[in-house]
This record gives structure tokens, sequence and C-alpha cells, in this order.
């Protein structure tokens, strides 16, 4: 099942400026390990030296944090979508 | 409403007002409650500036100021609070003196100073709400967890490039930012607006949006962005909307807290001393010019992006941007001095942290205040941005 993947503006330098990406996948830890076999540099970026998640990457599908519901098993259904919400900080250091 | 409350605004208010006083959602009580108001802006730049002057228009009483920074040139493309002729004042002053002509019934405290770990409660403590104009992840942190620590409502807002973020983190109605991200990114992973750019009119979007959400959590009504994340991109002109959960788990909102005062953000965000790396060997400007007029053969390796470097260069420069200097390392020659630069100096060092760890074994010397100590100390033609 193709799901489009929201990629935000910090991480798409790594995804050749491209703003949604399409993968084949069943559950939400699949849509990310597809998405960084496309695009290598991405993995570094999403998960730690533990293969885990890292704690500032958020992954949502639909509008809800998989951390409440079953995490990276989180399942996919036709039109589901994925949404990476990292931390963002703009300003310089005050 | 009864007659004594009007009584509390004064002619001058009720024809300022009007357009408030005749909202059902707003008119005479909730305009008394604006005018009881204390809320603090932490920051007086991009967010800040339509944040204050909308609060200010609206008529909240009292309006705390933090900032500590002067008003530069390059702020006026988004800082709106802040005109051509203030460029060199400091910032807490010019933005009083605009919040002022827009409503002198306005009370505004100024604290001209950095927020941190040591005054933050003292500040915060004689407010209703908190704004957190400066989006950076030391007082980000720092601000979340005073707000919870004491009570308060926290008006967050974010943005990057044409995205931004907005919500109101409140622990005792719901998630708080370290719900939502317990630990902040790694210095370097995720650029600022400085190196990355913004979209002078995001700020102004997002701003909006948490003098908004402020005016409501003031007037107690409409439904406030607690538990709920907005995203806004402002390329694709598109909001979205994502939920949050207050974490059972959370080190400072949670069951079993584990942060109980408030800590040393630097650090906490790899920003301080005890994090710092191995010592990164630097060169000036100065010296830097010297060398290349003596026949010394250096590359200088230019790691802004391609568009700065359509801005401003330094003559036979090797554009590779920092996010790519890695992989393209086999570009530079680790048999000659390598000096890296960027605008200031910040991403340069990061690039050779990050050439070192990838195990690049050439001489990299970081240029001390980046290309623009370079048009400051030897060469005026090229442009500072």
């Amino acid at each position: 099942m193709s799901v489009p993947v929201y990629i935000p503006t910090a991480l798409r330098q790594f995804t050749g400026g491209k703003s949604e990406i399409n993968v084949e996948a069943k559950t939400a830890g699949e849509a990310i390990e597809q998405l960084t076999i496309q695009f290598s540099v991405l993995r570094k970026h999403l998960y730690n030296d533990q293969n885990a998640l890292r704690s500032f990457v958020n992954v949502y599908v639909n509008d809800e944090d998989i951390r409440h519901q079953s995490g990276l098993q989180t399942p996919l259904v036709a039109g589901s979508t994925v949404t990476i919400v990292p931390s963002i900080a703009g300003g310089v250091n005050l | 409403m009864n007659k004594a409350v009007s009584l509390d605004l004064t002619d001058e208010e009720i024809s300022r007002y009007s357009r408030h006083l005749i909202l059902p959602e707003v008119g005479v009580e909730g305009q008394l409650k604006l005018k009881k108001a204390r809320v603090l802006l932490i920051g007086t730049g991009g967010l800040g500036a339509p944040l204050g002057m909308y609060l200010a228009a609206a008529g909240v009483g009292t309006l705390g100021l933090v900032d500590f920074d002067n008003v530069d040139a390059s702020n006026l493309q988004r800082q709106i609070i802040h005109g051509t002729r203030d460029v060199g004042r400091p910032k807490i002053a010019s933005a009083r003196d605009r919040l002022l002509d827009i409503n002198p019934n306005v009370n505004i405290e100024t604290y001209e100073t950095r927020l941190t770990s040591q005054n933050a409660l003292d500040i915060i403590k004689k407010y209703d709400i908190v704004v957190d104009g400066t989006d950076n992840f030391p007082t980000r942190y720092l601000v979340n967890d005073a707000c919870v620590l004491l009570g308060k409502p926290n008006v967050y807002g974010s943005i990057f490039r044409f995205e931004g973020q907005a919500s109101v983190f409140w622990a005792e109605k719901g998630a708080c930012y370290r719900c939502l991200y317990p630990e902040p990114p790694p210095p370097g992973l995720v650029p600022s607006c400085a190196e990355g750019g913004v979209l002078g009119v995001l700020p102004g979007i997002i701003g909006s949006i948490q003098a908004n959400e402020t005016i409501k959590l003031i007037l107690g009504g409409g439904e406030p962005l607690i538990n709920r994340l907005l995203l806004f991109d402002a390329w694709k002109m598109r909001f979205r909307e994502l939920k949050l959960h207050k974490n059972p788990q959370c080190p400072i909102c949670g069951e079993n807290k584990t942060i109980h005062q408030l800590i040393d953000y630097e650090v906490f965000c790899g920003l301080g001393p005890s994090s710092s790396e191995v010592e990164i060997e630097e060169i000036t400007a100065t010296e830097l010019k010297r060398q290349i007029d003596l026949g010394k053969n250096i590359q200088i390796i230019d790691v802004r992006d391609s568009n700065e470097y359509a801005i401003a260069r330094i003559p036979n420069s090797k554009l590779i941007p920092l996010s790519q200097i890695v992989e393209r390392s086999k570009e530079i020659d680790p048999n000659l001095t390598a000096v890296l630069h960027c605008k200031g100096g910040i991403r340069s060092a990061k690039a050779i942290n990050a050439l070192k760890e990838s195990g690049f074994t050439g001489t990299l010397i970081n240029l001390k205040g980046g290309i623009l100590a370079w048009s400051n100390e030897v060469d005026p033609s090229v442009p500072k941005y």
C-alpha cells in the first residue's frame, strides 16, 4: 500500500527538496524504513545509534503521535498519512 | 454588563476598544479582563513584534518585555516593531516606543537582560501568561520548565524558513513542551533562521496566532490550542493540526517528575562549556589574508548554502555546504591546509567536527568570525548580509 510521508522543511535538504514522499508500507516503522532506504543520509537524523527513533523526532500517523499508539508497529491503512515532526527553533540564542 | 463595571473603562478606552466591546465574546467584561491581564513577552524579535503590537492594541494592561539585543538592519525584514531609525538602539527601548505609540494606556515593564535560570522564576511569577518569542532551544526549555513549576500557561510558537508551529503548553490542563519533545536535538542538527533563512511574513503569522491564543486565555473563552499542535506551511499555504497528549513519564509534569527546579539549559542543550567538542584551530581573517599574500597554498572551503555563496564569497573559495560536507570530503585535499568558513564561524566549526568524526585526517582550521570578519578586516567590498 502506498502512503505519503510528509517531510518537514528542516529535513528536505536530505530528500532532494521534496516535501512529500510516497512509500510502500504497512506500518509506521516500515514507512520510515523505506524512506531511509530511498534517502540514506536521512537515517542518522531519524535514528540514534541504538536504531531507535531519536527523542526529538516525532512521527504521526494521521493526527496521532505513534508513541500514543503502537509505536513503529502502528498500522497504516488506505488513506493513512505519515508526518515527521522534528523540534524546530528558528531563533538565535538569546 | 452592569454600570459599575463599565465605569472602569474611560471614555477614551470605550472608543478605542469599541470593536471589542460590541463583540459578545469580549464585551466590557472581557475588555476589563484584558486590562487587568499581565503578559510576559520573551524576546521582541520576529515573533515578539506582532505579538507585542497586537496585545498592546488589544488593551492588555501590562506587558513585560525581556530582551537584551540591539536592533540590527537584518532584523527589519520581519521584526516590524522596529524601524529603520531604530537600528543600533536596544530592542527593548525601540519596542517600548512603538507599543506606547500604538496604545499609551499599556503599562510596559522592561527587563534588559538575558532570561536565565537565575532570574526566570522571579520575572515570570509576576505575570499571568508567558509568551515565548525567542525561539531557541535553551530558552524554550527554560521557559517551559519555569512555567510548569509556577503553573503558568506558555504560549508557544516556532518558525523555520516557510514552516511554523504553534501551541499552548499548560501543564495543569494538558501537555507541556517536554511532553512533546523530552530532549532537544544535539547542536548542529537543526539549523537556525540565521543559517537557514526565514520568510519575513512567517513570524508575523505565527506571532499573530500566539497573540490570538493569549487573548483567548485572558478572556477564558474559545478553544485554545491546549493539547493541539498547529503546523503551518506558508509555501504550500496549508494548516494542519496534530493531537498532543500529556506524557505520564514527562520529567517535569509527569507522575514521577525528576526535575524540581531550573537546570542549566545551555548544558542541557549541548551548548555549554562542559560539552564542548575537541578544541578547534582558528585563524583570523587578517592572518588568512597575510598567508595567502605570502603565497601559502591554502584551500578555502565555504560551508554555507549556494544562495549565500551567490550573495558574497571569498576569492578562490570552494563551496561545499555543511549538509554535504562529509559525503563530499574527498574534494578536500588532506595534504593541504584547509580553512573552512561560513557566515560567522558556527557552521564551519560544526563542519570541522563532522569531518574529524568521519575520520578526515588533513589539517582543518576555522575562519574566526566567518565571511563577516573577512568583510570587516580584509575586504569591505564583500557585502555583509
